[in-house]
This record gives C-alpha cells, structure tokens and sequence, in this order.
C-alpha cells in the first residue's frame, strides 16, 4: 500500500528501504528544467518536500536580509555537514550608482554623497575626497585645516572601529560590549555633531579647507570625552580579550597569510593584522601625519582574533594622535583664502560686486579644477580609500572613481571560509567590517 | 616619486610602453598598449627591483569622443619597497577585449568585474567574467557616457497599478 507524506518520510515503498535512491525525488534537486523569465517556476513536489535530511550538499542562502549579512550582501553557501564546501557572493543591494551621481553634481555637491560611502566614518571620505581634488588644483590648505581634518578623521577612525568591535561581540552572544560601544561612539558622535553640525553625514570638508572651525571649549570637553572612551575601551577589553568563548569563536578562524593578503589586495587593519606593516599614514604621509607620533600595530596569525586586537590597539593609537593634535593646533585660517574654491564670508557676498559674482560662479559653475587625472589615496578605518579623479577642466569630475577599502576583503571572503564551519563565517564577516555603502557604492 | 620605475619600463618594453611621463603630485604613470600589459604587468610583479606585489585600483574611463574612446588605469603599489605606479591602457570601441591580470594579482578580480559591469569592457581569461553590481538581465553598461541619465529598467515588469499621488498612467513613464 503506498502512502505518500509525512509518516513514511517520502520514502518510495517500491524501492527496498535503505537502498541507494529510495526516498530520492525523481530528479536531484538543482536539475529541474528553470523557469523561464517572469514566470513562475513549479512547485516542489510533496516528495521532494519530504524527503529526508540526507548528508550531502545543501545550498544555502544566507542574506541579503539575514541580520549577521548587515542587511545588504547575499552569499549563497554550499554546506556539506556543518562544514562550507563553496561560497559565492551576491552583491549590489545597496548600489546607487555613486560614481554617475558624482559625475553629474559640481565638485562641492559631491561631498554628501562621500558621506555615505562609509557612513560610519564620513570625515575620512570628506578628506580622502578633497584630497583627491586638491591634488588636481595643486592646492595646499592651511595648517588649522589639516589638523581639523586629522582630528575628525582619527574621532570617526575610532568611532569605525567601535562598531567593528562591538558589532563582532553582539553577533557572538556578547550584547553588553556592544551596548559600552555604542555608549562610547555616541559621545564621540556628539562631540561631532558640535563640530560639523551631524552625527553621522557630517560633509565637514571642502575643497580648500574644512567648513568650519571648533568651536570655544571644544577641546576640553573632546579630551574628557576620550578619557570616558578609553575607560569605555578598556571595558570591552576585559569582556572580550580574556574571553574563552570569544577566543574559541575568533582565533584560528577566518586566517589569512600575509602572501594571501597582500595578493588578494588587503588594506588596512586587515592587511596588518596578517603582518604586513603597511600604512599609509606612514608609507607615504598626507596632511600633518608626518609631525604626529604613532605606532603601528602588527598581527601575526591573520585571523580573526588578531584583527580584533589591531583595531584595540588602533583606538588606542588614535587617541595617541588625538591628545597630540589638541596640543599642537595653533588658530589660523580653516581654509584658503582664494575665491576661485572656496566662498566668500557673507558681509563680502553682500557688500561688494566681487564677492557677489564669486559666490555665484561657485553656486551656479561649480569649482573649475584644472583638467588632468590624479590618484590620490588615504588610509581610512578599513583600508586604502582611493579617489581616481579625472577632470575636464569643468565644474564637473569627468569621472570619479571609488577604490572603496573593504572591496577586495569582501572580494576574498569565500577564500577565508572554504573549509570551516558556517558558525565561523560570522565573525569573519564581522573582522572583515564590510560597509555596504561603500563597497557597493 | 623616483622615477627609476618608468625609466626601466620604458627601457625594458620599448614599444609597448608608448609614452612615460610624471602626473600631478609627482605620480609615475606610462601608456601601456593594450595587448602588452599582461607581460608589462608581470614584469612589474616578478622583478625584485620593481616588486609590485599589489593591485590596489582597477579602473576604467569613458572618454566619449576620442579615439580610442575607453582607458583602463591599473594602480599598482609595492608594499615592500614602498612606490606606486600607474598604467593607462587605451581601448578603442571596436575591439573591447583587455588580457586580465587576475592571474598576478587575485585583488584585481572585482575590479575587473565592475569594469565589465559598467563599460563593457571584457577581460580575456578572467575566471568568472559576470556582472559585479548590475543584475544579469540588465541592458547596457550604466558608466557609460552615452547611457541616458533618465528611465527605468525594472528587473520584473512593473504592474499597472493606479498611483495615488500621481493619477493614472502608463507604465514605465519617466
């Protein structure tokens, strides 16, 4: 008597029980004829609903809604067990197409749309932009400005780095870290807000200088702020650093060589933590770099565990360059004083006919940057961000290219997790922090 | 920036390296020919004086209007001797197809990907030559310069359904 469903686990009663193919479906799944486009495919049939949980390849997709795929990437995952056999990566959720947008807004209208490449550190995009674009006019801004810069760069490197870290502990069981992480970056974020006017999309840089000064007291209050973070810090250290579960989750997991790396195009705290001491803050110094006083930590394993500890230590380090900035920032001019980039101050805008046609050729033309081709890079809190600016000498970039960090790292994420556990896919995604916003632009 | 690279690619590959010349700030760049830059490449990597062990930026330009209209930029950095480089190629319209240099630098992957995705520039013996961004289904190559700025491409046909705010009208209108 052949009785099909639930009780009998689909299996085919005119097969011997157990023998090879008994409870298969007719045909392997992934084998069915596909549906055309638009149309919607067949139904599985009850018996391939039915059959049993056998030992052998399982597709699975995880994304682009899972919670631990940070909402945007899609990566279809082979399993064979608990263990991945093949991974591929489906990306572009999050496109908006930023390169096009770019190409067809003014030079200064660019800057909110580099605010949400990294949303997370804006400030580090805002400066890897105007640099790219100063490089093109030949153009040196004042001193106050390139500390300006440094400063919001290095609060928004430590803010990155935070949520990397207290992110990585959430998706790991650990929800206290996250909620002292978060408690941090929201005080650095404040101290922000009276910086530039946002917590987030700040858009504090312009072409020729930043858009405005600190304001009284600012400092004072930034010091005990980071005073509070690094109290902060050291909480979350003595949660995770010591931690048995977080060290069975993150060491040996995700490891990358350093010959890996480097050929898989790492940047950043990745491609140090595999031991290759590389940065460009150092490498080749922009802005003030070059009179600040900071180490560069070093991994050794390339896992997961040391990317952890290099992002410690670079808060740490940040901090560092922080304190030393507060001290060695004179007041000054926060941007150059050359109508052709910069605005004129409002009593100029409406008290005199230069002032007027200067600031309505930079509203209305844009900035005119000399035509020509530059790459111009800087070490943001992921890696090398990079700006490949081309010009024709119009209001307009010709052509603004994106190296964004975390490319090449999501790029090499099914290297990473070929052979290990899909529990350890987790936390490599975390090490990696991929931001959506950038890498898909 | 030295230009101890430039001048030994431009003694090395005569003809291929067509032009060498110092870009803003100091940049080494050279004009590479289009089906040289694999050897020019491997020369760059395997060379202890040159040593470019990584491909930072891949990269392409629609130059609509000249000829040859596309450019393909490699940015390529020696971590350890601590120099960069850039490669221009230039690719006319009617003959879309560049060697890859996967094969030296798996980092290029993506980015050789995105520039198929968005120029239509192809890369012969690139392993999994696909679009990086853009849905398969998707018609033309947006970075473009010619592509229009305005219109929709759905990826399933848009139901006609009555738009509040709008009113009634056909589908697919701007």
């Amino acid at each position: 008597m052949a009785h099909e469903g639930k009780g009998t686990g689909g299996l085919d009663t005119t097969a011997t029980p157990g023998s090879l193919g008994a409870g298969q479906p007719s045909h392997p799944i992934g084998t069915a004829p596909e549906a055309a486009f638009g149309e919607v495919p067949e139904a599985f049939s009850p018996r391939e609903m039915d059959a049993p949980l056998h030992a052998k390849r399982m597709i699975v997709n995880m994304g682009p809604s899972h919670p631990a795929m940070h909402g945007v990437t899609r990566a279809v995952v082979a399993l064979e067990g608990e263990t991945i056999a093949d991974m591929k990566l489906d990306i572009g959720f999050l496109h908006r197409g930023f390169e096009k947008s770019c190409e067809n807004a003014t030079w200064t209208q660019c800057f909110p749309y580099t605010d949400r490449l990294n949303y997370i550190s804006a400030i580090m995009n805002n400066t890897g932009f105007a640099l790219a674009v100063e490089k093109l006019c030949r153009l040196d801004i004042p001193d106050r400005a390139k500390y300006l810069r440094v400063v919001g760069s290095e609060i928004h490197r430590i803010c990155d780095h935070l949520t990397l870290v207290s992110a990585m502990g959430l998706e790991l069981g650990a929800m206290t870290v996250f909620l002292y992480g978060i408690e941090a970056r929201d005080l650095l974020w404040d101290r922000l807000a009276e910086l530039c006017g946002a917590r987030l999309t700040s858009s504090y840089c312009r072409i020729g200088g930043v858009s405005r000064d600190a304001p009284e007291g600012w400092i004072e209050k930034t010091t005990a702020s980071l005073d509070r973070v690094n109290e902060l810090v050291g909480e979350i250290s003595g949660l995770l650093t010591r931690n048995r579960i977080f060290l069975d989750r993150t060491r040996d997991t995700g490891k990358v060589s350093r010959e890996d790396a480097i050929d898989l195009g790492f940047a950043g705290p990745c491609l140090r933590a595999s031991g290759e001491p590389y940065d460009i803050r150092k490498a080749a110094p922009y802005l003030v770099y070059d009179r600040l006083d900071f180490d560069i930590p070093v991994g050794e394993h390339g896992d997961n565990f040391d990317r952890y500890l290099v992002r410690m230590e670079e808060i740490r380090q940040s901090d560092r360059i922080l304190r030393q900035c507060f001290q060695q920032m004179e007041p000054g001019e926060i941007a150059v004083k050359d109508f052709h980039y910069v605005l004129p101050p409002k009593p100029q805008v409406y008290g005199t006919i230069e002032g007027l046609m200067a600031h309505f050729k930079l509203i209305m033309d844009g900035i005119q940057v000399p035509a020509g081709e530059a790459y111009s890079y800087t070490e943001a809190a992921n890696g090398e961000l990079g700006f490949y600016v081309v010009s024709d000498g119009g209001g307009r970039p010709y052509k603004l290219g994106l190296r964004a960090p975390g490319w090449p790292m999501l790029a090499a994420l099914p290297y990473m997790v070929k052979g290990s556990l899909l529990a350890d896919l987790i936390p490599t995604f975390d090490s990696i922090n991929m931001i959506g916003g950038e890498v898909e632009q | 920036m030295s230009k101890a690279v430039t001048a030994a690619l431009k003694e090395k590959f005569p003809d291929a390296v067509q032009e060498v010349y110092e870009g803003v700030g100091g940049d080494d760049c050279a004009f590479v020919k289009k089906d040289a830059v694999a050897e020019v490449c491997r020369f760059l990597k395997e060379d202890p004086a040159m040593a470019f062990n990584m491909a930072p930026y891949v990269t392409a330009v629609d130059y609509l209007g000249q000829e040859p209209r596309f450019e393909v930029v490699y940015n390529l950095v020696s971590t350890r001797l601590n120099h960069r480089v850039r490669l221009r190629v230039k690719v006319p319209e009617s003959d879309l197809e560049v060697p890859t240099v996967t094969h030296l630098w798996r980092g290029a992957d993506w980015f050789e990907r995105y520039c198929f995705d968005m120029y239509g520039i192809r890369f012969l013996g690139h392993p999994d030559m696909r679009r990086l961004f853009m849905y398969d289904e998707f018609v033309g190559h947006p970075l473009r310069k010619d592509y229009p700025l305005k219109g929709r491409q759905p990826l399933t046909a848009e139901r006609n359904f009555r738009d509040l705010y709008r009113g009634p009208g056909p589908s697919g209108r701007d």
